[in-house]
């Protein structure tokens, strides 16, 4: 029954859409893509002024980042497998799910790494070699954080803190995640792909 | 028009601008950088839109300032002083469609076409430019070359630009280190000076004299001393001051300017500035072939007078703070021999 | 009358659940918006001083041609921390402060949507402050101009840390200010009062919201370019170097496309201040309440499209810049559409001239006259004469104090007797405004003239021949006389404090929610929720409107924990209950760990900033580890 305290019988901190901490992360992310929209202007203002070819170093290799990009997806798809099980209940699916994730991740930056070490131009080369390090290294940075909030988030759902009802933390986490995996797919777009079709 | 109505509107605007200005404005005729009158095309064109900007804004900023005056003598104050006004939460409206929507669109949409005029008028030259003059700014100096086909014959001056009176003459942009901007206000507007870009641009003057400029893009410290000056003169005048400045410099007759060349050569001057017709080649610094022809030292910090020189050269630094010529310690007499050398270069 | 007289055992009981922890650890921990607002407006009037002392000195040096008392290293640096200060450490968070400490009480709310992040903005605030002036004792502050062109500000042109102060200072403050915007926007998403619907914010609230929105998505145009400085300077990149494909137009770009979001972030708050004092001193609503929303919202927008305008010397091509001209003056329409709001409601209203009065309607005459010269400055031929002079030394001197520091004044005026729940001395008002207005004007006027007559900014020394001279001395005789207009209103501050006759809850009888607490409000704001039915909830029935009946004295009390109503974001129809954090040092300590990186980052210093870095994530994680009070008990739903 209704009491001065609670009124309406609403629910308290209900974790789903309505809840601050959804609207906060929604707009972290908003906040986060413009950054990398500025950087991603930064590299076609640049290559639109480049007297020299561009990029100077020739087209980028794509042996490497494609199957990359598709660990990356797949890293999504697992993490939507994780909330949705949970979503329905399921303890083992959101720890294994959200585990694949945090693995896949980790292969990604690894191959990224091999990529880095691969490259003929450096940071300190040219403007083409600090947009591509700085916008590819901002995502990596971006990839690692997504995996420390993984990391903090499974801790908790080992510790069973989540249920069908609570779990926003899982939701922001995924959210930040597909957020991350779509930023790549820009990313990659833009620095791998365009230069092979312009 | 005739020069007596030119002078005449030129009173009238100077009335109109003291009275907007709330009378501070007979410092005006005296302000060698006021822009309100213009000297040239360009300038001209612009000083229009800007009388017409300044006048609009400020018949804008009386109306509303006598309404806000009026609005708080206009009532007595009620006798129960916060009482409400009987009045409901609507009207009024008719203020905002009228004084907020309808007469800003049509002032701006007229102020928008001046611009668009007074754009076309300036960015683009009345005929071919007579010259190409490149300036390539220093911290904190301007470099000058009048280039020509035959190198032997390109000019190398600094902060000074001479000009024939009446024609267009094209400016060539470049900077050597950080951004500066290229202003001589009564003959044209700004044009900032990039590095890694030519930024074009032309003035024209309309009548002979001396017309000053500053550099108006911040570039450290001594941002305030790099003002260059145009000299605009009779084509007759340009073309010997052309000639002129062609020479190398004249070896020195007088033992003690001779003495002062030997000077110059030995001490360390020779490896930041040229002189055309010694061998010393540096590039640091000004061109000091024709030094004595300029009416100004180091980018108008100071005038081109014997004891200003001798002050420059002995302590440079306190004069003009962290430019990059470092103080010259000579003896009294190299100092004396020098500065009777570096007055022969005419 | 519609204040709500609340039986003592249930304010007892809220007061129990909603006040700070005493001593210390309350002084870091709290998490209460109106203690955290109250410190945003002492820091950042402290700022003010701070530039203002800055500004002091440069108008001693500008009195006169030839004057030797600053050397032009030292003139630089302050002119740098002057614009710096004002800009990004004063005008933005006074702002903030009064948003935070008003929000929730005009919006019927007892706290702001995530009081810790809230606790996080303001921490983060102070401490980026405290991380640029550590750039003065070392003597290398900044010293390349609020907006530091590159490459002069490139380590060949700049070898000291005075650049790095200034890249890195500005990120970690950017971290404040975008946790507080998103912390408005959630909070006008979550936590109005039942009934408070959109068409019923007060328009301080749309002011606050639109430059939230605006900060989201111009911010990290600010914090792209500085870190690319930051690794141009430290790494060796070379994103603003021409000679290896870089631009320095680059910069400018990235720097204008926040740069002018920010200057309608730091007055729309403000022109909304006077949109809502006005109808208390002027006895009538606000006329064309819808379109001064719209406009408010519509300036927010356009200032997106307009960055250009400060770039019209950079040699673009002419029908490019055309379009940013125009847009520079269609943005002025909605301006036009305030201004007539506000001469309408004085003119259908009966203005009573208290000291807020004063102060809005000086600030309306202050912010035509900015208005108007950046009509001017936006006519691409003129401002090629214009720019880098005095004009728009003038121009941004008449819009930001004009529309900011007079709006600020009046909103003191206004509200601090909610705050302090003391009245502060009318006739000290009276002599404060008038010295800061004859001052403004005596001091600042003179800069459009000088501008016209040719006098570039940012010179630490004119010559005489110049016809600059007599001018410049008014110029400095005004700021002084400003500047004691604003040590008479510290001091009328101290005074009310001690001396200032008690306000009770409305001593204006003004209309909004924020008046129908008690001054100053105790930690719960409301002791029952209140149920909005109106605009004006304090003067319904006295007002021929017709619109359902506000609910104040009667209503949930909700006191079983810090909890409020969760609304619906559009209709504001409770949906939830929020329980409210309780106290908590984790934003402190998150911002104490940001200092330490950005320590390490400016000395090089690598272990300090790994440390920093390792504290950061501890902070983070247990920030968010589940806090029992905020997980329902049992039996509660
Ligand atoms: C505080 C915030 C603020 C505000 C609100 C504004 C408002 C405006 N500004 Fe300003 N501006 C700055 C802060 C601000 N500015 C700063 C800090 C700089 C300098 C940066 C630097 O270089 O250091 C600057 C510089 C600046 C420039 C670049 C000058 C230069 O460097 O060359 C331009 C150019 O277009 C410009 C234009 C405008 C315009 C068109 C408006 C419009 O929004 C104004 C609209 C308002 C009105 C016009 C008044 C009300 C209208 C009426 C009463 C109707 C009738 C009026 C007419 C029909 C004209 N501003
Ligand atoms: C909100 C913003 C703001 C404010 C309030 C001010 C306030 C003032 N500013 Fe401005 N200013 C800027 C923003 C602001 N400024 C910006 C952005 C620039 C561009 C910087 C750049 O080019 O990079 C600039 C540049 C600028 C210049 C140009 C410098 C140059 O180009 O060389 C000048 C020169 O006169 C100046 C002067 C002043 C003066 C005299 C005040 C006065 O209003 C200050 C008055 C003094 C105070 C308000 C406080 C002092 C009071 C006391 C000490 C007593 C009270 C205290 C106690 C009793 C404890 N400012
Ligand atoms: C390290 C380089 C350097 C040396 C050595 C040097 N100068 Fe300079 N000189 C400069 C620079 C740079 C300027 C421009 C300073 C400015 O205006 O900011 C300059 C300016 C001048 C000017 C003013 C030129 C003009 O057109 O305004 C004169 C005259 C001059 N130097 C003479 C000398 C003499 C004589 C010596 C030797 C005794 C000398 N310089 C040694 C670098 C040097
Ligand atoms: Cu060169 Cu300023
Ligand atoms: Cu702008």
């Amino acid at each position: 029954m209704a009491t001065a305290a609670n009124p309406y019988l609403l629910p308290i901190n209900p974790a789903e859409r309505k809840n601050p901490g959804w609207w906060a992360m929604v707009l972290i992310i908003t906040t986060e893509a413009m950054l990398f929209a500025y950087l991603l202007f930064a590299y076609f203002y640049l290559g639109s002024m480049a007297n020299t070819p561009w990029p100077p170093s020739g087209r980028p290799e794509l042996k490497l980042v494609i199957p990359n990009t598709i660990i990356l997806i797949v890293s999504s798809g697992t993490m939507w497998w994780a909330e949705s099980g949970i979503r329905a209940g399921s303890q083992w699916r959101l720890r294994s799910g959200m585990l694949i994730t945090l693995l896949l991740g980790i292969v990604f930056l690894a191959i990224q790494g091999i990529e880095y070490s691969r490259k003929n131009f450096a940071m300190q080369s040219n403007a083409y070699g600090s947009l591509f390090f700085t916008i590819t290294g901002f995502h990596g940075a971006h990839v690692f954080v997504g995996l420390l909030f993984n990391v903090v988030v499974q801790l908790r759902a080992w510790l069973g803190h989540f249920t069908a009802e609570r779990h926003l933390a899982v939701t922001n986490a995924a959210m930040y995640w597909h957020f991350v995996d779509v930023v790549w797919l820009v990313v990659f777009t833009s620095l791998y792909l365009a230069p092979h079709v312009m | 028009m005739t020069m007596a109505q030119g002078r005449s509107t030129r009173q009238l605007r100077r009335l109109v601008l003291a009275s907007v200005t709330g009378g501070f404005c007979t410092a005006c005729a005296d302000a060698p950088l006021n822009y309100m009158y213009g000297h040239g095309p360009a300038a001209s064109s612009i000083a229009r839109l800007g009388w017409w900007l300044v006048i609009v804004s400020a018949v804008v900023v009386a109306i509303v300032t006598i309404l806000v005056v009026a609005a708080a003598l206009r009532r007595p104050a009620a006798r129960e002083p916060m009482a409400l006004e009987g009045i409901g939460a609507h009207g009024g409206l008719s203020w905002i469609y009228i004084g907020g929507l309808l007469l800003p669109a049509l002032i701006l949409i007229l102020s928008f076409a001046l611009t668009l005029g007074s754009l076309h008028a300036t960015t683009r030259p009345p005929r071919d430019p007579v010259a190409t003059v490149q300036i390539i700014g220093h911290r904190w100096w301007w470099e000058v070359r009048y280039v020509d086909r035959d190198p032997t014959k390109t000019i190398v001056t600094a902060n000074e630009i001479h000009v024939p009176v009446g024609q267009p003459v094209r400016l060539e942009l470049t900077s050597a280190d950080v951004i500066h901007s290229f202003w001589v206000p009564q003959l044209a507007g700004k044009t900032d000076v990039i590095p890694g870009l030519t930024n074009v641009a032309w003035l024209q003057a309309d009548r002979a004299g001396v017309f000053r400029g500053a550099c108006t893009e911040y570039c450290g410290l001594q941002h305030a001393n790099m003002n260059p000056i145009v000299i605009a003169e009779p084509l007759m005048a340009f073309q010997t001051w052309v000639a002129a400045q062609r020479t190398d410099a004249a070896t020195p007759t007088d033992p003690d300017a001779a003495a002062g060349q030997l000077v110059f050569q030995k001490s360390t001057c020779a490896t930041c500035h040229a002189i055309r017709g010694l061998e010393t080649l540096g590039r640091v610094g000004p061109d000091l072939t024709h030094l004595a022809s300029r009416l100004t030292l180091a980018a108008g910090t100071l005038e081109n007078t014997r004891g200003n020189l001798a002050g420059w050269i002995a302590n440079t630094q306190a004069l003009k703070p962290g430019n990059d010529m470092p103080v010259m310690t000579l003896a009294p007499n190299d100092l004396q021999a020098l500065l009777a050398y570096l007055e022969t270069l005419k | 009358m519609a204040t709500s007289t609340v039986p003592a055992p249930l304010g007892e009981r809220l007061t129990r659940i909603w006040e700070t922890a005493p001593g210390l650890y309350g002084v870091i921990a709290t998490v209460d918006h109106k203690i955290i607002g109250r410190r945003y407006l002492v820091t950042a009037m402290v700022f003010l001083v701070l530039g203002g002392i800055e500004a002091a000195m440069m108008r001693a040096q500008l009195a006169a041609p030839d004057m030797h008392l600053i050397s032009p290293e030292v003139y630089n640096q302050i002119f740098t921390m002057h614009g710096v200060t004002m800009i990004f450490w004063y005008a933005a968070p006074i702002l903030s402060g009064f948003s935070n400490y008003l929000w929730p009480l005009m919006l019927g709310a007892r706290d702001m949507a995530c009081p810790r992040a809230n606790a996080l903005s303001y921490w983060t605030f102070l401490m980026s402050g405290i991380f640029l002036y550590t750039s003065v004792p070392l003597g290398q502050m900044p010293d390349r101009g609020w907006f530091a062109y590159a490459p002069l500000t490139e380590l060949a042109y700049s070898p000291g840390l005075n650049m790095d102060f200034y890249a890195i200072g500005l990120t970690f403050l950017s971290v404040s200010t975008t946790v507080g915007a998103i912390n408005f926007i959630a909070t006008l998403f979550k936590t109005r009062a039942p009934g408070m619907s959109l068409n019923r914010l007060p328009i301080f609230v749309w002011g606050t919201l639109t430059t939230s929105f605006a900060i989201v998505f111009a911010m990290p145009a600010l914090t792209a370019s500085c870190a690319l400085l930051f690794l141009d300077r430290r790494v060796g990149t070379h994103f603003y170097d021409a000679a290896l494909g870089g631009s320095p137009l680059l910069w400018q770009h990235l720097f204008w496309s926040f740069g002018h979001p920010w200057v309608y972030i730091v007055v729309l708050p403000a022109m909304g201040i006077i949109s809502d004092l006005l109808p208390t001193f002027c006895r009538r609503p606000l006329v064309g309440y819808t379109f001064v929303a719209m406009a408010t919202v519509t300036t927010g927008i356009l200032g997106f499209g307009v960055w250009v305008h400060h770039m019209f010397a950079t040699g673009l091509p002419a029908t490019a810049m055309s379009f940013f001209a125009a847009a520079s003056m269609v943005i002025t329409i909605p301006s036009a559409v305030a201004v007539m709001s506000w001469l309408a409601t004085m003119w259908l209203g009966r203005p009573v001239f208290k000291t807020p009065m004063l102060f809005a309607a000086g600030f309306i005459v202050l912010f035509v006259i900015g208005g108007v010269s950046g009509v001017a400055t936006a006519a691409i031929p003129f401002d090629w004469q214009l720019t880098d002079t005095y004009f728009v030394v003038a121009h941004l001197h008449y819009v930001l104090i004009g529309i900011n520091v007079f709006a600020v004044m009046a909103g003191f005026y206004y509200w601090l007797p909610k705050i302090t729940g003391r009245m502060m001395s009318a006739s000290l008002g009276r002599w404060n405004f008038w010295l800061m207005f004859l001052g403004f004007g005596v001091g600042f006027f003179p800069m459009h003239t000088l501008g016209l007559l040719g006098m570039p900014r940012r010179i630490y020394t004119y010559h005489a021949g110049m016809g600059w001279g007599w001018q410049n001395l008014w110029v400095t005789v005004g700021a002084y006389v400003f500047a004691l207009g604003v040590a008479v209103f510290v001091y009328n501050v101290i005074w009310s404090l001690v001396r200032g006759e008690a306000a009770g809850p409305n001593p204006w009888d003004g209309p909004t929610l924020e008046w129908a607490t008690p001054s100053p409000p105790p930690p719960y704001n409301f002791a029952v929720i209140p149920t909005v039915g109106s605009r004006h909830p304090l003067w319904e029935g006295r007002l021929d409107e017709t619109e359902s009946r506000s609910q104040l004295a009667r209503g949930p009390v909700l006191d079983a924990g810090r909890d409020t109503f969760g609304t619906t974001p559009l209709d504001a129809e409770p949906d939830e209950i929020l329980r409210m954090p309780e106290d908590t040092v984790w934003p402190f300590l998150l911002s104490l760990s940001i200092l330490v990186i950005c320590y390490g980052l400016v000395t090089g210093v690598i272990w300090l900033g790994i440390a920093g870095a390792m504290a950061l994530l501890v902070t983070i994680a247990g920030w968010f580890w589940p806090q029992p009070s905020m997980t329902p008990a049992d039996g509660e739903v």
